[in-house]
Parts: C-alpha cells; structure tokens; sequence
C-alpha cells in the first residue's frame, strides 16, 4: 500500500498539487488520470521520491518516507520499479544490460544467475528475442517492454508507471496494460499508472483518481465512471461527441 | 550571485561525484570502457596536431631564429620547450575540452532530458558519481599519456622537417639534449592531470544539470567547452606560478 498524506507541492511559487490524500491499494492497478498539466506527473514523481513534497507525508506501507534519511530512502528505492514515458532506457547498453544493471548493482549473485533472471524476465514481456539490441534498434512497443523487465528484475513491491503507453497505438497499447495488470495480481505489487488513455481507464483501472488543477477531484472505480455525474471528469473522460453519446446510451 | 551560485551547486554535485560507489565492480567496469572511449579515442586527433605544429614550430624557429650568431641547435632547443611546457598540456587540453568536453556534456544531458539519469536515481544509484566519476578517474589517468605521447609526436614532426632540410637533424637533435631539464615534463603532466579533472568535471556538470529539450542540450555542451577552456587557461596560470 502506498499512502500519500496532504500533499502540497509548488514550483517558483506556482502551486502544483493542493492538499492531495490518496490511498493506493496493493494488488490492484491504480490509475491516476487528468489533463495534460493538471500535475500528475508531479504527484507521481513527488511519490516516488524525485520530488520532496513542500508539505505532507507519503507512506510506503507502514513507513514514513518523507520522515527518512538519504542512506533509508535508497533501501526503500530498490524495491521500487518504474516505467517512464520514454522507456528510459539507457541508451549505450543493450537490452540485457539495460535489465542486468540492478542485478549488477544491488546482488550478490553470479553471471549464471544474473542471465537466467534476466532471460526469465525477458520472457515474462515477450522481448527473448531481443536481449542483444540497443534501445534505438526498438520499436515503441518494445522499449516499453524493456522498461517493464528492467523495472520488475528485482521484484519490486511497487510499480510506478508514467504514461506507458503514450505514442502506442491502440493494440499495442492494450497489451501493456494488460503486461502491467498481469504482472501486479501475480507478484501482489502496488502499481501506481499515471495515465490519459480512457482505453487504459476502461481495462484496467481498478481504482482511479482524477487531478484537475492540482487537486484530487474525484476518486473511484472505472463502474463509477460511467454513473459519475462530476462535470468536469465527465468533461474529461467523455470529452468527444461520440463518447458523450455512448455514455448517453448506457445510462 | 549568479556565479557563486554555479559554484556552490558544482562544489555539491562533486561532493556526490566522490562519495562512496554502490559497487566498486561495477565503477572499474565503466573506468576501462570510459578509457578506451575518452582516451584511446582521443590518440589519432592528438596525434595528427601534435605532428603539424610540431613540424610548423620548427619551421617558425628556423626563420625567425636565422641568424649567424645563433647556434642552430637553438631551432630544436625552442621547439623542444614549446610542446613540453606548453603545447603538450595546456593547447592539448583546450582541444580535448573541444572534443571529450561537448561529448560527455552532451551524453549526460540527453541522459537528463530523456529521465534516464531520474531512472537511475528511483533504482537508488547515485547518478553522478556513476555516469561522472568513471570518467574523471579515466581522464586523470590517461591524459597525461596523451601529452606525453603529443611531445614525442609532436618533437617527431619537428625532426621530420629538419630532415628535410630545415637545418641539419643532429643540431635539431643537440637541440632536444639541451639543457634537458626531466622536472619540465613532471610539471606538465601535472598540469594535464589538474586539466583533465577541469574538463571532465566542469562538463559533467553542465551535462548533469540540463533541462528542457535538445537545444538546451546543445547549450549546456557549448558552455561546458567555454568554461572548460577558460578554467584551464586560469589553472595554467595559477599551476605556472606555482610550479615554475
């Protein structure tokens, strides 16, 4: 679980997120949507610690994070996995050192074992086929695929993900989200997805939290979606003609 | 203010560029690939100046000295002086601030603004100190090889000239044994030893700080190679005054 308390955070005087208290349940894809500068990239990198919050207190199940020293962050940090927009990857390794470098940095264990949890990993997202490429020699969907291996190598207990499937294309796109989803049920993870995708809303959000100028301003579950009669979620979600029409027919 | 600022904020990320590595495995590693690119990529460019102004030098101390009363072995003596105690390091090391300086801070950069380096930082690295250190410890160590190797191609391009017929070869020769002093080599090492920390540290810091997009990269790379260049010039002086 994953507990964010009062949350303030603001950039040269501009407040970007005001008093957010949200909690995020473990086993369970837990999305947060908004608008393009609503500030959910911000709550979600303040979350995870590149931000330090001007006020409030983040919980990484019973811990206090903010209240810990650098040295017991990065204990915290190494079982943390994340997924960027762009893949992240590092550029001047392949595949498999991209997914190895944790292993590298953090265990204690041989080559032997480092290669078979890395091709086992490599396996889990389809990608056994590439462990010799470089991130520029892959397409969207396996950079994607990659950040996943990489951000599940040291079986992370929470999986934050920063718009994973933005510049896929619809299938491709539901395919990571659907990788994601499997993943969080199967090692009992707290994913946390930040997201504008409503395909992504409509698959796989178990719990999802709307931020609209900085606030929290609505929480629930995809069902709830469609019964909500918040403006500006509905704004939102149902932002096109057509859609505002099928929800139109569902209720 | 704006420059006590850039101190202050170069003078920390150094404190984490030198705190204690994750695995020290991991940084010898990346020392030797950092070697073989900052370093034995750096030869052939070294190499190709070093033997022209070695050769133009010569050429420039036989006109200029052309005279009945100076021994012609003062053509090599001045050419020998020029590339120990000043070609060799300090010139050497504004072109390597040109070539391995826009190098590293562009690397960096386009790792800041592309969050590799905040994917380094969530799986709990100390980012500077991996992308950073390696290379500084690989530049320590391997420029001073590099102005070592520019004085002896470098003195070679000049030899080259006096055989064909600058002057007579043994007097250019007379000229390199000359006074020969060993300490004027240590002082140049040390100066390109101090120079390579400058550049790979000052561009590392104008790389690691980057933000916004490919031109803002494309800046931070220009003025990680002005500064660079203009701290070296300043240390070459402060080194000379010292050492000299």
């Amino acid at each position: 679980m994953i507990k964010c308390e009062n949350i303030f955070k603001s950039f040269e005087g501009r407040t970007v997120l005001n008093d957010i208290s949200i909690t995020f349940e473990t086993g369970k894809t837990n999305l947060i949507i908004g608008r393009s500068g609503s500030g959910k990239t911000v709550l979600l990198k303040t979350l995870v610690g590149l931000h330090e919050p001007d006020e409030g207190k983040i919980f990484f199940d019973d811990i206090c994070y903010t209240d810990l020293k650098f040295k017991a962050r990065k204990a915290i940090r190494k079982d943390i996995g994340m997924i960027f927009q762009g893949g992240a990857l590092i550029d001047s390794s392949t595949v498999f050192d991209n997914i190895k470098l944790p292993l590298d940095l953090f265990t204690d264990q041989t080559e032997a074992e480092k290669r078979e949890r890395v091709e086992f990993c490599l396996e889990r997202v389809e990608l056994s086929h590439a462990p010799h490429l470089y991130p520029s020699e892959l397409s969207g969907g396996m950079i994607k695929r990659a950040a996943i291996a990489r951000a599940i190598v040291l079986n992370p207990r929470y999986l934050f993900c920063d718009e994973p499937n933005s510049g896929l294309d619809p299938q491709t796109s539901i395919v990571i989200d659907n990788l994601i989803q499997s993943i969080t049920r199967e090692y009992n993870i707290t994913t946390i997805i930040n997201t504008h995708d409503m395909n992504s809303v409509m698959e796989i959000g178990e719990k999802i939290v709307y931020i609209h100028t900085g606030y929290k301003w609505w929480e629930g579950t995809k069902d709830d979606i469609l019964s909500s009669d918040n403006q500006e979620l509905n704004d939102f979600v149902f932002a096109s003609a057509m859609a505002k029409r099928a929800k139109n027919n569902l209720l | 203010m704006k420059f006590f600022e850039t101190l202050g904020r170069y003078v920390i990320l150094m404190g984490k560029v030198f705190s204690r590595p994750e695995k020290w495995s991991i940084y010898y590693r990346r020392v030797i690939a950092e070697l073989e690119q900052l370093g034995i990529g750096s030869i052939p460019l070294t190499a190709i100046i070093s033997v022209f102004i070695g050769a133009v030098i010569t050429i420039q101390m036989a006109i200029t000295l052309e005279s009945p009363f100076i021994p012609q072995m003062m053509i090599g003596y001045a050419a020998k002086e020029t590339m120990i105690l000043e070609f060799s390091s300090t010139v050497i090391a504004i072109i390597l601030a040109g070539k391995v300086g826009s190098s590293i801070a562009s690397e960096i950069g386009t790792m800041r603004i592309t969050e590799q380096i905040d994917a380094l930082e969530i799986m709990g690295v100390n980012s500077a100190a991996y992308l950073i250190l390696p290379k500084i410890i690989a530049t320590m160590i391997f420029f001073p090889f590099l102005a070592a190797f520019s004085m002896m191609v470098g003195i070679g391009g000049g030899y080259l000239v006096a055989r064909m017929g600058i002057m007579l070869p043994n007097d250019y020769i007379d000229g390199l044994l000359y006074c020969f002093d060993s300490y004027e080599i240590t002082y140049s090492l040390v100066k390109m030893t101090v120079f390579a920390f400058l550049i790979t540290s000052i561009s590392g810091f104008y790389g690691y700080y980057a933000k916004g997009n490919s031109l803002e990269v494309g800046k931070a790379s220009t003025t990680a190679v002005v500064m660079s260049s203009i701290m070296i010039m300043i240390f070459n002086l402060i080194l000379t005054q010292i050492m000299r």
